[in-house]
């Protein structure tokens, strides 16, 4: 039969196909979850309905729920829910003690820290331990964990960290003890302002190691397998499926305060679903993305929320080693300001966005005083179609050039592509002597060409690792992980150095150093060109309440959620 | 007819190696690492994430290791998509809901479209025929997923007659998806029956059974249809393998936790380990239906010999 051969090799170039297709579909960078939230009053206004129950989505199943080896969204917003750390932020986003109980006696030097714990209980009723920390933390950073976020947020910070991480130190020796069950001691490197805030990451939180060894391989692997502390338990997860429970943890020791029985989680990835979804009333909060921000605009049950995350152009001033035109400072103020921030986040994203003359993100981190860092810092680099103009000029001029040619890196998701369009569209018409090409690849691919600094300008975005302007602040110093742009100014440095080291104790001469740090980056030197701050849209039922939205660690609150007016 | 078969088997260990070996190398070459957050990590942090699952090792020996553990049955553990767990358990928990709605899809589709294309066929140029081969045109034209969502929005969300999405509601659950699947082979067979009836009502052999007098449902279904099945059997083989392995777009609108989405989004996420179990599984599953669909020939049409003229 000379036909089988014919299919022998169909049978080969069908499977190939089917995953070369697959392939071709782009990567998805965006973790962000699609989850309530709310901006209403946070005392019960209405009465409570007898039935609390509240019906979300998911954009994405859990990957894992090992606090050890976690590194996405929807598992950290979980563990925001189900776990807890010694602290947490509130309804206001500040951190405030919850198995800490009270604030923590610190030395002088900032780098003894001594909590005392609350009595509170694991869900199968045994005591949470000061040693349940020590465990916890020791097996983040034990190398043989290959835990992504240990090291991570505690390298340079814990005493001992970065040696422990290297191998060079046994895990035992990192600078957490148990004094006695209910005190907890930290030893840090440096002073870290921070600190508080940080307590409440799902990587400090505390873990059963009683319950974990008991396990062995089978820890975390469905929610069978899964102990908690916090005010909800996750029940009903198969380990690879698309749904799961969060029930009330009577074990809570603020159980008093939660008011939910039960929350229904379904992932749903296809956006248009998750708005049937809602519409049907199956479900309580549905995100909106793309043309159906634009098509419930006028909703009156439309909420919108900022996100931490910003995005903005990155200047490569020397392509795969050779000097280009972003290597003068008038050219890369001019684009800068030459492109119409307003007009990009109304009519193109039109999602919420907020468009960004700064770098730290609005409605994120606070000084003592509860003041927001974008307050004391204001705009710096403003859209100015006419200034950026005189600017290109004189740019071309001290190059010596009547032309310039540049490429925009960019992501190849509809948003991504649609943004970039439009810039290169304002650009050339703001700068005469302007040609944008643009160049749109999966973000997989992006992140090699940023690290083989092969592109002149790209679109990036970051989102917060901590609760402080400095996870934003550092990210352009000489020679960082990100600044694969050949970016250097001493001063800006130094003030970045200075924040972390010596100002570390003085929280408003470190503010200060931070704000000046920013200034230099954008006002100064233009390394980078702020472009918008991202909003996300959902719909939400009006009888759900006070879901809480979080700029760091897990997205959201559950804890002092309520369904009020559904019956 | 058991050397035959037994030949066969041969030549589809070796596609599966080929196949295997193929993607091994193919996905090797996809930009991106499954050790997601390597930016958070420093190197010495991410020799041990790679270490854990060789990923260490020269590629010719990552390839090895891998080819003796596939040979052993052991696909491997998740990398990053499931991180730790078995891909077979994997494989396993996500095929049962894409086989169900792909069965009962490829079933629906597959027994309207033979009628359709029986009828048309015998009603050949009158409005029945131009129906359904407008039915046809349209089933094979509009994509599943503009479908889907119709499917969704008016049977789901506006007259509330079957879940909107989620796979909580058992058979009814499935109904919808399975409707959206069934388009394509309900084209596709409509199509094929149709042009291969009104070629085969028009031969000789048929025309001497009207000579003897038999009946008309007799020369439709006796003598008529089991040659129009041959070209049929051929593409639905194939097209029941993609249909039962899940599809994405179906998948994905009625949130479904099928294999379909989830293989996709292993490659987007490069865990390797899954992307090579799904990939090899799908593969056995499409080799073992076309030597199933070459034992059918034989059957329908005896003219069709296996094996040489010898045996």
């Amino acid at each position: 039969m000379k036909n089988s051969k014919i299919f022998w090799l169909l049978s080969l170039v069908l499977v190939l196909s089917a995953f070369l297709a697959a392939c071709g579909g782009g990567n998805e960078s965006d973790t962000s979850t699609e989850t309530p939230d709310d901006t209403g009053s946070t005392e019960p206004a209405g009465e409570l309905d007898s039935e609390q129950v509240l019906n979300i989505m998911e954009s994405a199943e859990i990957p894992t729920m090992d606090i050890s080896l976690a590194e996405d969204a929807v598992a950290f917003n979980i563990f925001n829910n189900v776990n807890e750390g010694l602290f947490r932020l509130n309804e206001e986003n500040i951190a405030e003690p919850a198995l800490a109980d009270g604030e923590p006696e610190v030395s002088e030097d900032g780098l003894t820290y001594t909590f005392k714990l609350r009595d509170s209980n694991w869900s199968d009723g045994t005591p949470v331990t000061a040693n349940d920390f020590v465990y916890s933390w020791q097996r983040s950073i034990d190398p043989a964990t290959g835990s992504p976020y240990g090291a991570y947020m505690m390298a340079g910070s814990i005493v001992n960290a970065t040696e422990i991480a290297a191998g060079d130190m046994e895990p035992t020796e990192l600078g957490v003890t148990a004094v006695d069950d209910s005190t907890l001691e930290v030893k840090l490197e440096r002073p870290v302002p921070y600190f508080m805030s940080l307590m409440s990451f799902p990587t400090f939180y505390p873990q059963n190691e009683a319950f974990i060894s008991e396990k062995g391989d089978a820890y975390a692997s469905n929610s069978e397998n899964l102990i908690f502390n916090g005010p909800f338990t996750l029940t009903d997860w198969d380990g690879t499926g698309l749904t799961w429970k969060m029930q009330k943890n009577p074990e809570y020791w603020d159980a008093e305060t939660v008011k939910l029985e039960t929350i229904n989680v379904d992932v749903v990835k296809e956006p248009a679903t998750a708005v049937n979804l809602y519409n049907s009333g199956e479900k309580d909060r549905a995100g909106l993305s793309g043309e159906f921000a634009m098509q419930y605009a006028n909703d009156e049950n439309l909420v919108t929320e900022l996100e931490p995350t910003v995005f903005y152009f990155k200047f490569n001033q020397e392509r795969n080693g050779e000097e280009n035109a972003l290597k003068n400072v008038n050219i890369r103020k001019a684009i800068a300001k030459g492109f119409n921030k307003q007009d990009l986040v109304d009519v193109v994203l039109a999602n919420g966005s907020l468009p960004a003359n700064y770098l730290v993100p609005t409605d994120f981190a606070f000084d003592e005083s509860n003041t927001d860092f974008r307050d004391v810092n204001g705009d710096l680099i403003e859209f100015n179609a006419e200034e950026a103009a005189e600017l290109f000029a004189t740019g071309m001029e001290e190059l010596g050039v009547e032309e310039v040619t540049l490429e925009i890196l960019g992501g190849d998701t509809e948003t991504a592509k649609n943004m970039d369009a439009y810039l290169k569209e304002q650009l050339e018409t703001n700068l005469e002597g302007l040609t944008i090409n643009l160049k749109a690849v999966p973000f997989a691919v992006r992140l090699e060409l940023d690290e083989a600094q092969d592109y002149d300008i790209q679109t990036a975005g970051w989102g917060p690792d901590y609760q402080d302007p400095m996870t934003f602040i550092d990210l352009f110093v000489t020679g960082s992980a990100q600044n694969k742009m050949s970016y250097s100014n001493p001063e800006y440095d130094a003030l970045v150095e200075s924040a972390k080291g010596e100002l570390a104790t003085d929280p408003a001469a470190r503010w200060e150093a931070m704000a000046q740090a920013e200034k230099i980056l954008l006002e100064d030197d233009a390394a980078i060109a702020p472009i918008y701050q991202r909003g996300l849209m959902s719909l939400q039922q009006p009888y759900v309440n006070n879901i809480i939205k979080h700029p760091f660690g897990g997205d959201y609150s559950y804890k002092w959620a309520y369904i009020s007016g559904k019956e | 007819m058991a050397k035959y078969i037994g030949k066969r088997l041969i030549y589809m260990v070796i596609t599966l190696a080929l196949i295997a070996t193929f993607t091994f190398f193919l996905m090797k070459v996809l930009p991106g690492s499954p050790v997601a957050s390597a930016d958070k990590l420093s190197p010495e942090q991410r020799a041990v994430v790679e270490a854990r699952y060789g990923l260490n090792e020269p590629l010719p020996v990552q390839y090895f290791n891998y080819m003796f553990g596939l040979v052993q049955g052991d696909l491997g553990i998740s990398i990053n998509q499931f991180k730790g767990a078995n891909v077979t358990d994997v494989i396993l928990s996500r095929m049962g809901p894409s086989a169900q709605i792909g069965f009962q899809g490829m079933l629906l589709g597959t027994v309207l479209g033979i009628l359709l294309g029986m009828i048309a066929a015998l009603r050949q140029n009158t409005w029945v025929d131009y129906t359904s081969t407008f039915v046809a045109i349209v089933g094979i034209s509009i994509p599943s997923f503009v479908f889907a969502s119709l499917l969704q929005y008016w049977f789901g969300l506006k007259w509330g007659l079957f879940p909107v999405a989620l796979w909580k509601d058992g058979f009814m659950s499935s109904v919808l998806p399975s409707i959206a699947l069934a388009m394509f082979p309900l084209a596709t067979a409509a199509r094929f029956i149709r042009t291969e009836m009104i070629e085969v009502l028009g031969s000789d052999y048929i025309t001497l059974a009207k000579a003897k007098g038999a009946s008309g449902s007799e020369i439709a279904f006796k003598h008529a249809f089991r040659n129009a099945l041959i070209p049929l059997i051929t593409v639905l083989g194939p097209m029941a393998v993609s249909i039962l392995t899940g599809s994405l777009v179906v998948e994905q609108i009625f949130a479904i936790p099928g294999i379909g989405e989830q293989f996709v989004k292993s490659i987007m996420v490069s865990d390797f380990s899954i992307i090579m179990g799904t990939t090899i599984f799908f593969s056995v599953f499409l080799i073992v239906i076309i030597l199933l669909v070459d034992i059918l020939y034989g059957v329908i049409d005896p003219r069709i010999r296996l094996s040489g003229g010898k045996s």
